[in-house]
């Protein structure tokens, strides 16, 4: 029996009694992930487990080999002192010996906690006290420098495991350890105490908290959101089940290991399908090493499909005379026909042939180049997704589907069911999960990934979860006709005009932001006469379009101040307009006047998330004197601002804003016109 | 925390060089001594003679007067092809790369001394080729990874950036596993990030390999953070030779950069 079958035979169980799984009442015995990992040992000891490019090769490790690597590694733990319950936090970037730590950790009866490697020492402090954290384990010197900076005011971290000693031969510090070192004194542990593993193994259980992931934090601290195995191990089996997925999957890791989505799609599922990861070699070769591998299964957030259909477009415009009108053809041909092949609606027999020609033409080569050739199955989630973007990828044949998800559900509330994708709903409730809509529009889930609590915060768990399991998204949205559920936008941004209209700033940025000119963008508008928007342009897409037009500029800031440009996002912020006139409840919101800022938010400015979402009330405080401005008759306005480098130094920008008026259209006429 | 290298004896020595061309007099007597393991500076105001100081210790100029003792051994007369067999590379104030080769290709370059085969034997790739080219490509490899250059690795060193290309030139210089390196400016037009990148890769190629460096450098922050020892070069003559603090507070020093009150 393989573990596929395995697999299916436990999901008939869970069908018939899901919600007692909910409530923690694990039926099978491979209930956590130490388990299934010394399973697959068995079952499928010689396939690829995990995969690394190193040294220009792809390396890749067994199950059976993965096992004894992730064995030494927990012995090595607890032969420092490591205890059950202990916190382990993980920082680096998606390698196997960082998956091996969640793993080596889990053996333990630990609780792995993966931070973004980007996060500033402040951040990383706080969680680091928050989460009451003994253990850590850095990829290289740079995470090294970075723990040791903040070392004084996190009292209770022990030990320091570095993976890359390059650079690290000089360090001294008692508590730092090499990983190979760890590893080493771990097998001389295992053996000197038989069965201690095994035993360690066999205490967990699929109700313990298995991970612990901090929210990104678009309000107030970052909360640890404690998940269970069986958060983990059920909502991938279902979704493994739901989309068909197998074990001869193909995934590339590449996304932030402290995001849910990667713990789930490049570790949980891979664990429970038994499907081999693949690293990349650096962040920078992403994109090279996916053609390398193929990936069959794969996700990303919409700005990695927007990124690469900005560089398609650009390539294509530098392209030969005959690639480029051969292009054109038949993308447009793909617009047409493209997505309704691919959900499998008729369609006439020549446009078949002409679309089949196009495959061998222009969308197998495209594919190929994208490293998109075999996939099967893609996701996007966490913002919104273009629909030009969105047709795109799905017109080319590509199946890439929206979904909603939070930490709190172990990732999926919503995933598009196959041929039913519509570009702006998250589709129907996944597999076991209920959705409900509050009277005031609030999105409520119930299902068997809905977390455990949020560590040290029974508060905040209990707003979010009530009594009947039921967990606040904090979103609004509602669902549509064919019971698709549609996001509008956080529950408590969503305000009102002074006349009463809905005023939903996300749902409007996000149109704005479907447009390749614009990078970033913020309405306002609660409790004002009108909206307004501030806009961040994207410096390639723009600035590449002001060289085809001969426009000198020095850099963002003179760019963003150019009248030409004005004239080009007054455009699109028009066609917002008219789009959103047709919306009966959004209507009235169209922006009225909006301007260009002269320096782009950034992260490191506070102004967005790590996950690039915008901090709202953060950007209100700081910009109050602009959107006076905008909310006034004022033609432009005088700014400075600091700004923090990437060296650390800060400097000042200075320019004159100029504020926009953008054409409204009447709700009632764009109906009649439509 | 500047790592504990144990810097050991000289090494090389530069022993009365004078260097003119015509009636310029690049180098006039200078002497100094490189020890093993350290990082040595060579600073001065532009036309000072530091680049034609490098060139004569790889041998591209030959001097009128003076010797190069390397590891005991006295030369009258250093050239090139000989300096690089006694393990002394360098990289160039101008890039010197390949600009149509990739940046692996570049890199497989400085290799070239090392390889055993013959033409026939790699025209076939068959024999020793094979082998060598697995070897020398592994090698090549491990310097990508640690110079962090793997997401350019096939891509023509003409179309990178500036940057970028000089860390292919520090790379090519790795390839023939130098004992002594010298870099010739090898952070001039780059900006800070670039800057500090470069400082990391000379201090770690330094600690890992425990190569014997001697660059030459403008950016004083550069210089002093850097380097266990600092040479100064002021109209081809020696004015200055010791640890980065007594340099500091060398009058002679800031007379040359400063210029001298009247």
């Amino acid at each position: 029996m393989t573990a596929v079958d395995i697999a299916e035979d436990r999901v008939q169980v869970r069908q018939s009694d899901s919600h007692d799984r909910v409530h923690g009442s694990p039926v099978d015995e491979l209930d956590t992930f130490p388990k299934l990992l010394l399973n697959h040992a068995l079952q499928r000891g010689d396939k690829p487990a995990i995969r690394e490019k190193d040294f220009g090769i792809w390396q890749f490790w067994t199950w059976r080999q993965m096992a004894d690597e992730i064995r030494a590694f927990a012995c090595g733990l607890a032969d420092l002192g490591f205890q059950q319950g202990d916190k382990l936090a993980i920082i680096g970037d998606n390698r196997p010996q960082m998956y091996w730590a969640v793993a080596a950790t889990q053996c333990l009866g630990g609780v792995p906690l993966p931070l973004y490697q980007d996060a500033v020492a402040e951040e990383m402090a706080y969680v680091l006290n928050d989460a009451d954290v003994r253990f850590v384990v850095v990829e290289d010197q740079e995470q090294v420098d970075k723990v040791l900076e903040i070392k004084d005011r996190c009292p209770l971290v022990e030990v320091v495991i570095y993976d890359d000693p390059r650079g690290l031969r000089h360090y001294y510090q008692p508590f730092l350890f090499s990983l190979t070192k760890v590893q080493e004194a771990g097998r001389g542990y295992d053996h000197t105490h038989a069965g201690f593993f095994e035993e360690r193994v066999a205490t967990g259980k699929g109700e313990d908290v298995g991970v612990m992931l901090y929210t990104s934090g678009t309000t107030g601290k970052p909360k640890g959101v404690m998940l269970t195995y069986d958060n983990f191990i059920i909502t991938g089996r279902n979704g493994i089940l739901r989309e068909g997925l197998q074990e001869d999957e193909e995934v590339l890791a590449y996304l932030p290991m402290a995001w849910v989505g990667d713990h789930l799609f490049s570790y949980a599922q891979s664990y429970v399908a038994g499907f081999c990861v693949s690293c990349p070699e650096s962040a920078e070769t992403v994109m090279h090493d996916m053609r390398e591998i193929g990936p069959t299964y794969f996700f990303a957030p919409p700005r990695i499909f927007e990124n690469l259909l900005t560089q398609v477009m650009i390539r294509m415009e530098d392209a030969g005379y005959l690639k480029r009108k051969l292009f054109h053809f038949f993308m447009n041909h793909a617009r047409r026909v493209g997505t309704a092949i691919l959900d499998g609606v008729a369609v006439p027999v020549q446009d078949r042939l002409l679309y089949a020609l196009g495959r061998v033409l222009i969308y197998g080569p495209l594919k190929n180049v994208l490293g998109f050739t075999r996939i099967r199955l893609a996701y996007t989630a966490g913002e919104a997704i273009g629909p030009d973007i969105f047709d795109f990828f799905r017109s080319l044949g590509i199946n890439i589907k929206q979904l909603y998800g939070s930490t709190e559900a172990s990732v999926f509330v919503c995933v598009q069911p196959n041929g039913q994708v519509k570009p702006d709903t998250v589709g129907t409730p996944a597999m076991g999960v209920e959705v409900r809509v509050t009277e005031d529009g609030e999105v409520l889930f119930r299902g068997p990934g809905v977390f455990h609590s949020y560590y040290k915060n029974p508060k905040s768990t209990e707003e979010t979860k009530d009594a009947e399991g039921w967990v606040h998204t904090g979103d609004a949205g509602f669902f549509d006709e064919d019971g698709h559920l549609k996001i509008i936008d956080r529950a408590k941004d969503v305000g009102k005009l002074l006349d009463g209209t809905l005023f939903a700033p996300k749902y409007i940025e996000n149109k704005l932001k479907f447009f390749p000119h614009i990078k970033e963008a913020v309405a306002f508008g609660d409790g004002r006469e009108y909206a307004t928007a501030f806009i961040n342009i994207d410096l390639e897409a723009v600035g590449n379009w002001a060289e085809r037009r001969n426009l000198a500029y020095s850099g963002y800031t003179d760019l963003a101040g150019q009248e030409a440009v004005y004239d080009l996002i007054q455009d699109c912020v028009e066609k917002v307009n008219a789009d959103l006139a047709k919306d009966a409840q959004l209507g009235g919101s169209q922006i009225k006047r909006f301007l260009i800022l002269h320096k782009e938010l950034d992260a490191d400015d506070g102004e967005l998330t790590r996950t690039r979402k915008v901090r709202r009330r953060f950007i209100a405080e700081r910009y109050a004197d602009l959107i006076e401005a905008l909310f006034s008759n004022q033609s432009s306005h005088a700014v400075e601002a600091q700004v923090k480098f990437e060296d650390g130094r800060t400097g000042t920008i200075r320019a004159n804003l100029n504020i926009r008026n953008s054409e409204r259209f009447g709700i009632a006429e764009m109906r009649k016109a439509s | 925390m500047n790592p504990k290298r144990t810097i050991g004896d000289v090494i090389l020595e530069v022993e009365d060089i004078a260097l003119s061309f015509g009636g310029v007099r690049a180098l006039s007597h200078v002497s100094f001594g490189v020890r093993e393991h350290e990082i040595c500076s060579i600073i001065g105001p532009n036309g000072a003679g530091k680049s034609s100081m490098l060139n004569v210790i790889n041998g591209v100029y030959h001097p009128q007067h003076g010797h190069l003792v390397y590891r005991g051994k006295r030369i009258r007369r250093m050239h090139a092809h000989k300096s690089a067999r006694y393990g002394i590379a360098r990289t160039f104030q101008n890039i010197a790369l390949f600009k149509g080769m990739s940046a692996l290709d570049n890199i497989l370059t400085g290799r070239n001394l090392m390889i055993k085969s013959t033409f026939i034997e790699q025209a076939f790739y068959w024999g020793r080729a094979r082998s060598e080219e697995i070897a020398h490509r592994r090698r090549v490899e491990e310097i990508v990874d640690f110079l962090e250059i793997e997401s350019v690795r096939k891509v023509p060193v003409g179309r990178l950036p500036y940057g970028l290309q000089k860390r292919v030139e520090l790379g090519r210089a790795l390839a023939a596993e130098p004992q002594v390196l010298l870099l010739d400016e090898p952070m001039a037009g780059m900006n800070v990030e670039e800057k500090e990148d470069m400082c990391r890769f000379i201090l770690d190629v330094n600690d890992e390999f425990g190569t014997t460096m001697v660059l030459i450098e403008h950016d004083m922050g550069v210089v002093m953070d850097l380097s266990d020892h600092v040479v100064v070069l002021d109209y081809g003559r020696k004015i200055a030779d010791g640890t980065p603090e007594e340099i500091r507070d060398n009058q002679q020093v800031i007379d040359a950069y400063l210029g001298v009150a009247a």
